[in-house]
């Protein structure tokens, strides 16, 4: 049990040393472009150049380069914006993370509790209108662009139906810290949780049924019934403690995707001030360093949320225990 | 085990039917069985893959729930219609009375719980155990059915186990709740030769040490004749000859019947250089011919084999009945050359 997850935990490092270098050679070695000029930004003075130079020691060998790199963005964490002069890049990022992390959470349990219901109701009643409804449901959930979902809902609740009994309640756009009030952390984000949550309800509602479906084919569902266990147990006990196998390991990253900066667009519309949002603006205003840090981060969140996907899935799946 | 004639056999199928619609035809899976198992008598259910056995056996369980399928006749267990029993009735007799053991070991248990969970949760379904007593019963059970260390294995997922053990704990499973009518489909055609000997020796004893009846699905001659006491042969969906299992070895009325034991080796007299086989294959179940269904590949075949209905079962010796019309003919098949009635394993 602890070998196999020890060994897991090396393959991380080394992924994540994998994806570093890639990411540095991508930004700052690619050959033909001076990154002394991508870091200091457009048409900036002899004096900014020498200082990145030094500051970067892009005088020297590349490995030094990545070591300096590093140390910059992990350990001194001094890394500075240079669209945003002055402001650094480590701080912004951990400042946005719990914003992006309170959305994506909620969405989660929003995604999962609702896909697991529908995708058992629709497997439970296969082939009825029931299940063609939950299925068509979460197929519109999948047909509709987030941002314009998200600009259409503020639209209802921010302006024509605000003052309604219906949408009084929202408040305006933005974040509000759950430490500074719980209360106005939940209604500032119950909108955003749902509207983020709805695409990943249509997608894994649909994938659960249809798991279920080929699972309750299974031969071990038949030994099931001959033992005269009762519908429901057999659609939950084996059906779907068995789906849920698949469910999880995609579960770990979209959530890892997402708390990495994929909410992109809704953090966007809903004027909220995540790790989403900093890429987005990092990129609109072409600031390296940010982007570099972003990219860093979210690559650190993808590997990490894999490694505890796969931690999940040695728990779940007594084959996948035994094959280490 | 001679069955007892004097009380009413376990398991009374009268005129069994599956059928299932598609587009719009109504395809016939089984037609008109009829049998009856006494108490604590193995029979054996021979037949080609398509005749129909798994079906009998899934229509006894009231496992068949696709849509579109329809079972009709009677199947009396111990005075209840099985065939008319509601879904809940039905669940209380499965595993409880009725068992059934598959073919395949190796896909036949959830393979996210231990096989010990497995047992106890089947014991828990019928009896008010608690956790542990549930357990210990399993580890007994498991032991008797000559699993070692049972206390461990009990602790272990389906793919650590080979197959003859997860088949021996397929077994255990099926028993836990001593039930009366155990239904084993193929249970030894995924196993090596010396664990199907293993297997059907713990199936012989069953009826002695459980008191189970059991209705033993194969397509092994051989498995038949080492096993059970009488047997029935389906050919097509219909039933081609039953009778004791000595009797119909030694005396085989159907030309089915006898083509089959004629394909398999024999254990003295002369080799052959090649052994008989049946020409052509068994007809779908829509091109079922309206007679005899096994008329195309049969060499006595004339003119009364083929207008419809199909041949009715004759009784041609004690508990001995074909579905030819050959011995009302007065032309019955000769006698084997060869009784000696275990040809094989």
């Amino acid at each position: 049990m602890i070998m196999p997850l020890l060994r897991r935990l090396g393959q991380t490092v080394f992924v994540l040393f994998g994806i570093s270098a890639l990411v540095f050679a991508v930004f700052f070695a690619t050959p033909g472009a001076d990154p002394t000029a991508r870091i200091a930004g457009r048409n900036a003075a002899p004096q900014t150049m020498e200082k990145v130079r030094k500051e970067y020691g892009f005088d020297r060998p590349l490995p030094v380069q990545y070591a300096i790199m590093m140390k910059k963005l992990f350990i001194t964490r001094d890394l500075a914006s240079y669209a945003n002069r002055g402001e650094l890049v480590v701080p912004e990022i951990m400042r946005a993370a719990p914003v992006t992390l309170s959305l994506v959470s909620g969405a989660a349990v929003i995604w999962v509790v609702l896909s697991i219901g529908m995708g058992v109701v629709a497997a439970a009643c296969k082939g009825s209108w029931i299940d063609r409804t939950l299925m068509m449901a979460g197929l519109v959930g999948i047909s509709i662009p987030v941002f314009w979902l998200g600009q259409v809902v503020n639209l209802i609740t921010q302006n024509r139906y605000h003052d309604t009994w219906l949408f009084s309640w929202v408040p305006g756009l933005g974040y509000v810290p759950f430490t500074q009030s719980p209360c106005g952390w939940f209604l500032a984000l119950v909108i955003p949780w749902c509207v983020l949550a709805v695409m990943f309800v249509g997608i894994y509602s649909r994938i659960l049924r249809a798991d279920l479906v080929a699972i309750m084919g299974e031969d071990f569902i038949r030994t099931a019934r001959a033992k005269g266990l009762s519908p429901a147990r057999i659609l939950l006990r084996h059906g779907l403690r068995t789906a849920l196998i698949t469910f999880i390991s995609l579960f770990g990253m979209d959530f890892a995707q997402l708390v990495g900066g994929g909410a992109l667009l809704t953090e966007v519309v809903f004027g909220l001030p995540g790790v989403g949002r900093l890429t987005y603006q990092a990129l609109n205003s072409l600031d390296l360093p940010l982007i570099m840090a972003t990219v860093m981060y979210s690559a650190v969140f993808v590997v990490l949320a894999n490694a505890l996907v796969d931690a999940a899935y040695l728990l779940l799946d007594p084959r996948v225990r035994d094959a280490h | 085990m001679p069955t007892n004639t004097l009380s009413p056999p376990l398991l009374d199928v009268h005129d069994l039917c599956v059928s299932f619609t598609s587009r719009g035809q109504v395809v016939p899976i089984v037609e008109n069985l009829s049998f009856s198992i006494g108490e604590q008598e193995i029979l054996g259910l021979v037949g080609e893959s398509g005749s129909g056995k798994s079906v009998t056996a899934m229509a006894l369980m009231g496992l068949i729930d696709a849509p579109g399928v329809h079972v009709s006749g009677s199947a009396r267990f111990k005075g209840q219609d099985l065939l008319g029993l509601s879904g809940k009735q039905m669940r209380a007799l499965r595993g409880r009375e009725i068992a059934m053991i598959f073919q395949d070991p190796m896909t036949a248990f959830t393979p996210v719980y231990t096989i010990g969970w497995q047992i106890d949760e089947q014991l828990r379904a019928h009896h008010n155990l608690s956790r542990k007593q549930a357990r210990t019963r399993t580890v007994e059970l498991l032991g008797e059915m000559g699993v070692p260390d049972p206390a461990n294995t009990a602790n272990r997922y389906p793919h650590q186990l080979s197959g003859g053990l997860r088949q021996r704990a397929m077994i255990a499973m099926a028993l836990s709740c001593n039930p009366s009518l155990l239904i084993a489909d193929e249970p030894t055609t995924a196993l090596d030769v010396t664990v199907q000997a293993q297997i059907l020796d713990l199936m012989r004893r069953l009826r002695t040490t459980y008191g189970s009846s059991v209705l033993l699905i194969t397509h092994d001659m051989g498995v038949v004749a080492e096993t059970c006491d009488s047997t029935l042969v389906l050919y097509s969906g219909r039933a081609a000859e039953t009778g004791a299992t000595q009797d119909l070895f030694a005396h085989p009325q159907h030309p089915y019947t006898a083509a089959l034991l004629a394909s398999i080796p024999p254990m003295n007299g002369p080799r052959p250089d090649r052994l008989p086989a049946i020409p052509g294959t068994p007809p779908q179940p829509l091109e079922r011919p309206a007679g005899c269904a096994f008329a195309p590949r049969c060499t006595y075949t004339h003119a009364s084999c083929l207008p419809a209905p199909p041949p009715t079962f004759c009784t041609v010796g004690p508990a001995h009945k074909v579905a030819c019309v050959l011995p009302g003919e007065g032309n019955p098949l000769p006698k084997r050359a060869y009784t000696s009635a275990t040809p094989v394993l």
